[in-house]
């Protein structure tokens, strides 16, 4: 397989596609990821902060038994396998973006899977917080909106951006399996000519593609929450 | 005038029931700097946090100038609570916020637009003697830079009565005499009710007029600072004015029973 890989032949087919379809394949990644991990945050995050202010002890307490119901589905959504869950959730993709295959409707899948972990992920930033800072601005007289608001949600900022890191290359993950209900990408051509033609050079420079994107993610998550973490003592 | 009327608190933990506080009733006037004082798990910080009912007691009453805080609405209480600041033993600052910002917090809950805040803000930090401190974060500051910031805050929406929570039991002596200081001449100057929590005695001598010994959720002794420690009546107030003839004796087998 090694030896094959290199003949000279498939080196100068390998460039070929290289030339022609990757830039194509690694926008749609790009904008799969991207697009799949803000709309997962847009829902992930108002349920972790429900998760987390409507416990009982919490700023704003919801009845325990719906606390109870969205743990469940969080729970159960996150057990599904992506593989199953993509094809589980045709109906809804097509009532979505009105088909079922193809890049852009691979990021209905991919929110359906990814805001159950967003909202833990937040769940967790949330907790990090100390509690006596809420209560001091309880103290202060704030609502509990004006606390979630005011000082959760700015408070966790640097946390928050290293767990949407972590989820962005979770959704990354994800995305190379969406190939096979027709999503574009990277994880498409690794797929359709590693696999299924036997071209693995093709598919080593997909993963690699692959392997340098994540590492574009986790460096620019990792800076950015260095950045705005004004508990570190940076120096003037 | 603050008045607490036989307050009571009973915790359920799983240890079983807990009276944190017994039937507790005080009185502390306009303009007063009242010290209540007890050792470890006296029931102090759960008295201060009853006084803005962060804390519900069980029973009994907290009447500030006559109005009963239990019988407000919850917006009722938000608004009286602008009335009642706190600062804490942690300074429990905005870590993510300046100095500027961390002073102005209280204005914009308020409702005050940023402009104006931002100005009272600046002339607050100018009071506690970090003007130049402003655009600085609190991880940037010593612990009595922060205490000073957390005091410039709970004043911002200019109350009637601020409560100190072990306020300086994190700051080494000569901290602790400076923020001492300042919150005696902010006393003075704009005749805020002071209430002092705290298990350092030197705390209460320095700066209240009358003190309240906390003994196992009960007021054990109270009056004139200068009588209740140079004449301890209760048991309580004796063993913090001569802890050294009530500390156990330690012992190598039993480790000792101070903690």
């Amino acid at each position: 397989m090694i030896e094959k890989m290199f003949e000279s032949g498939a080196v100068a087919e390998a460039l070929e596609i290289l030339k022609n379809e990757f830039p194509l394949a690694l926008w749609e990644t790009f904008y799969v990821t991207v697009a799949a991990t803000a709309f997962a945050v847009l829902l992930g995050l108002p349920l972790g902060v429900l998760l987390v202010a409507g416990e009982k002890d919490g700023v704003l307490p919801i009845p325990k038994p719906i606390l109870h119901i969205l743990n469940v589905i969080i729970n159960l959504l996150r057990s599904v396998p992506f593989l199953i869950l993509m094809i589980m959730v045709f109906p809804l993709t097509r009532l979505i973006v009105g088909t079922a295959v193809g890049t852009t409707a691979s990021i209905v899948p991919l929110v359906i899977a990814s805001f159950p972990f967003v909202a833990r992920l937040v769940e967790s930033s949330l907790r990090e917080i100390d509690p006596n800072i809420i209560e001091a601005a309880q103290s202060m007289g704030a609502t509990p909106m004006q606390i979630v608001l005011k000082v959760m949600l700015p408070e966790s900022v640097p946390s928050l951006l290293s767990n949407i890191t972590i989820a962005i290359t979770t959704v990354l993950g994800y995305s190379a399996m969406s190939g096979i209900i027709g999503g574009g990408g990277l994880g498409k051509i690794a797929v359709n000519y590693g696999y299924y033609r036997y071209k693995y050079l093709v598919m080593l420079l997909a993963v690699i593609l692959l392997i340098l994107l994540v590492q574009l993610y986790q460096t620019v998550g990792t800076r950015l929450a260095a950045k705005t973490d004004k508990r570190l003592k940076h120096k003037k | 005038m603050i008045e607490l009327r036989n307050l009571t608190k009973n915790y359920t933990t799983d240890a079983g029931e807990v009276n944190a506080l017994r039937n507790i009733s005080l009185t502390v006037g306009d303009g007063e700097i009242f010290g209540i004082i007890g050792m470890s798990g006296a029931g102090k910080s759960t008295l201060v946090r009853c006084i803005n009912m962060l804390e519900r007691p069980t029973e009994g009453q907290v009447l500030i100038d006559g109005k009963d805080l239990g019988a407000l609405s919850p917006a009722q209480l938000r608004a009286e609570r602008r009335n009642i600041t706190m600062i804490f033993q942690s300074f429990n600052l905005l870590m993510q916020r300046n100095c500027l910002k961390n002073v102005c917090f209280p204005l914009e809950l308020s409702g005050m637009k940023k402009k104006d805040a931002a100005a009272k803000a600046t002339e607050l930090l100018r009071t506690v003697g970090l003007a130049d401190k402003a655009k600085a974060y609190p991880a940037q500051l010593s612990g009595g830079q922060q205490q000073r910031v957390a005091i410039a805050r709970a004043l911002a929406t200019e109350p009637k009565v601020l409560l100190c929570d072990e306020a300086t039991s994190a700051l080494d002596p000569q901290t602790t005499h400076s923020i001492l200081s300042l919150i005696r001449d902010i006393n003075r100057k704009t005749g805020i009710t002071v209430i002092i929590i705290t298990h350092q005695i030197n705390v209460i001598e320095e700066i209240c007029s009358r003190v309240a010994v906390l003994d196992n959720g009960s007021v054990a002794e109270t009056g004139e600072v200068r009588e209740v420690f140079s004449n301890p009546r209760s048991e309580a107030a004796r063993r913090l004015v001569y802890p050294a003839s009530f500390a156990p004796e330690y012992t190598e087998t039993d480790g000792g029973g101070s903690a």
